[in-house]
């Protein structure tokens, strides 16, 4: 089992919600679909699952072409943002509900019961309604109710969205545990990069109904595509420098940073196709600065604003008087604000984006 | 400011004084209300256990809880009764399943669904003296349009209200056009209230049409109906002015309800004493009602909560 998405697009009225989208899902493999709210990602999901058909392009689910089907007659398992329990029924004949078409056994179907609510401990409750349930109780029962079929495909849209922190961690160990039993391909709608990074095999970055980059969570962190992607994922977010190209040897790179100062840092070989002069794009994650006491060629100087202890790592906002740059180190690190200091990038850190946003990398 | 105040004194100044602005405010309201109900609500009170007649000078005596008994034991009371009963469960039964389909039908957008909405919750803005004259236009023999139409096919006059049962359904006609649009209107707060997502939810789950409804929507609008049926049936109950206009009880006394019959006794018998009494049986019938009606909707409160 696969799906398959070609050429997908939704347009609402003059809103073009999805355009052209691209994507396969493996058999097993969990995909997250991650961007901001309004990028289109919620629109995706529910075209897969035959909530909303497609304006164009095709869906095909294990190979077949179910673009102009209907949601029942795609055979696929879907848990709601809002749960979407049924407040009649109870845990138990919640449960159990999406296996009534399927013209089972009352045996089978409570025996089917009864393994889904061992496996995500629902034993307790099994008798009690939806109003009756805490949150993180009704998020187990949505998703017990979308894995007791075999469907083709399992969909979720933001699991984790309404629990609070604590328990939003402990479900997402939990649900990546149901998930790697799973022997279908999954789709994860969520707008957190977190759950994202945790949950899945292979991450879809969305952005304004486009898909930005599709690479594994490893390498969607460290070498991003582009400067939306690059931007997006990560906490905090990475340094983003203006600067211009002045001088390369093939392996190092000078660079004048807007606001005056410069910097030579070591860079990938594609820098031989710009020419200096060339106006280009700095990134840097806050855990590659490095504080040093010595002014040195790959680093720049820069003044303390606002230091922020995070408990093992403290979080420094630096400014070099044209940017703001965050920087994360050791709380044993000695920081007051105000200090004058110099900010070194680590060798083979440094990501450089052009002016079509479009990172400069060997692939 | 100073010098108005000083400058008004007595029983004027006592007057206006702002802590009894709020009461003075008030007092015509409560002052007519005490004088047109309340006082006239305790005087018939009082009426229903002596033997007064309005029609005569006698001066009334002091009968204790005789009328009640009359009015117990009176084998017209229980034939009215029983006519009140059969005209209030007829209608109030068409106006749930017409309500019902037209929520229904309401619930899903189509063209000119808002005008045709307004059109549809009209019956229930007009007088009950209007919607009675209307009907008994319209089954009017000679000129009214039911007997027009039907005069095609059988080429003879259609005289509905010729005979018990199509007198009574003519005014449960009368009622029910009147009040499906009310029922419509609260099971289509219901219908609305289903959160979209619980639909969709079944249609991944592969849920049938039947189970689907009595799964989701139906939880939804029980109690409403419920609301429907306790609130109509009070109304109903107490019908009178459609029945007075379409048949005045007639023919013979087959559709006097018993808001007509206590009209009857009242006004036309000058039995003033026992219709007292038979009216305060009505209002603890209704008493009784209205405490079901408000229990319903405390429950319903909760659910929505």
């Amino acid at each position: 089992m696969t799906i398959e998405l070609k050429k997908l697009t939704k347009r609402f009225g003059a809103l073009t919600a999805v355009d052209s989208v691209d994507l396969t899902v493996g058999d097993g493999e969990v995909l997250c679909l991650l961007g901001p709210s309004g990028c289109g990602k919620t629109t995706t999901l529910r075209m897969v699952a035959g909530l909303e058909l497609a304006s164009e392009g095709e869906v095909y689910l294990g190979g077949k072409n179910v673009s102009d089907r209907a949601a029942r007659d795609r055979n696929v398992a879907m848990s709601f943002q809002f749960y979407a329990l049924y407040p009649s029924l109870t845990v138990a004949e919640n449960l159990a509900f999406p296996l009534y078409g399927e013209g089972l056994s009352k045996t089978e179907i409570e025996v089917r019961v009864a393994r889904i609510s061992d496996t995500l401990q629902l034993g307790g409750i099994l008798n009690r309604t939806p109003g009756q349930l805490a949150e993180g109780e009704k998020q187990r029962v949505a998703v017990g109710r979308s894995i007791i079929r075999d469907p083709t495909c399992f969909l979720f849209d933001e699991p984790l969205s309404r629990l609070d922190v604590q328990l939003r961690e402990e479900m997402r160990g939990e649900i990546k545990l149901v998930l790697q039993d799973l022997s279908r391909p999954t789709v994860i709608v969520t707008h957190d990069q977190l759950e994202a990074l945790t949950m899945a095999d292979r991450i879809a970055v969305m952005r304004d109904g486009r898909i930005e980059q599709v690479d594994t969570p490893h390498n969607v962190f460290q070498r991003p595509k582009n400067l939306f992607v690059a931007g997006f994922i990560g906490t905090p977010q990475m340094n983003l420098l203006t600067a211009t190209l002045t001088a390369s040897n093939g392996a190092n790179a000078e660079f004048a940073i807007s606001g005056g100062q410069t910097i030579m840092i070591d860079v990938d070989p594609r820098i031989s196709e710009l020419s200096p002069g060339t106006d280009v794009t700095l990134g840097v994650r806050p855990r590659n600065l490095e504080i040093s006491n010595e002014p040195t060629p790959d680093g720049i100087s820069t003044t303390i604003d606002i230091v922020e202890p995070m408990g093992a790592e403290t979080l420094v906002h630096l400014s070099d008087g044209q940017h703001v740059l965050r920087l994360v180190t050791d709380w044993r690190v000695p920081l007051n604000e105000g200090d004058k200091v110099h900010t070194r990038f680590l060798p083979g850190t440094t990501h450089i984006f052009t002016a079509d946003e479009q990172v400069l990398r060997t692939p | 400011m100073a010098n108005t105040a000083k400058t008004r004194s007595g029983f004027g100044a006592w007057l206006l004084d702002p802590k009894r602005r709020g009461a003075l405010l008030v007092a015509p309201a409560i002052t007519i209300l005490f004088v047109m109900n309340i006082f006239p609500l305790m005087w018939s009170f009082g009426l229903s256990f002596f033997n007064y007649k309005a029609s005569s000078l006698k001066v009334p005596t002091f009968k204790g809880f005789d009328n009640y008994g009359k009015v117990l034991t009176d084998e017209r009371v229980w034939e009215r009764f029983q006519t009140t009963a059969i005209i209030v469960s007829s209608s109030v039964i068409m106006q749930l399943i017409i309500g019902f389909l037209m929520a229904m039908m309401f619930a899903k957008v189509f063209p000119l669904r808002r005008i045709v909405l307004m059109l549809v919750l009209t019956p229930m803005m007009l007088s009950f003296v209007s919607v009675g004259v209307f009907f008994k236009l319209f089954y009017e023999p000679t000129f009214g349009i039911v007997s027009f139409v039907l005069n095609f096919f059988t080429e003879e006059r259609f005289v509905l209200l010729g005979s018990p049962e199509g007198a009574i359904l003519g005014i449960v006609i009368a009622d029910a056009w009147m009040w499906s649009p009310f029922v419509m209107l609260l099971v289509l707060a219901g219908l609305v209230s289903v959160p979209k997502y619980l639909y969709e939810a079944a249609e991944i789950d592969r849920a049938s049409k039947w189970r689907t409804f009595w799964t989701i929507t139906f939880p939804y609008i029980k109690s409403l109906l419920l609301l429907a049926v306790l609130f109509r049936t009070i109304e109903t109950f107490k019908l009178f002015d459609v029945v007075y206009i379409i048949t005045d009880g007639g023919p013979g006394s087959t559709t006097e309800t018993i808001a007509v019959y206590l009209y009857r006794t009242a006004f036309q018998f000058f039995k003033t004493s026992q219709s007292s009494a038979l009216a305060y049986i009505v209002l603890f019938i209704v008493i009784v009602l209205t405490n079901l009606y408000l229990y319903a909707v405390n429950r319903r409160e909760e659910e929505v909560e």
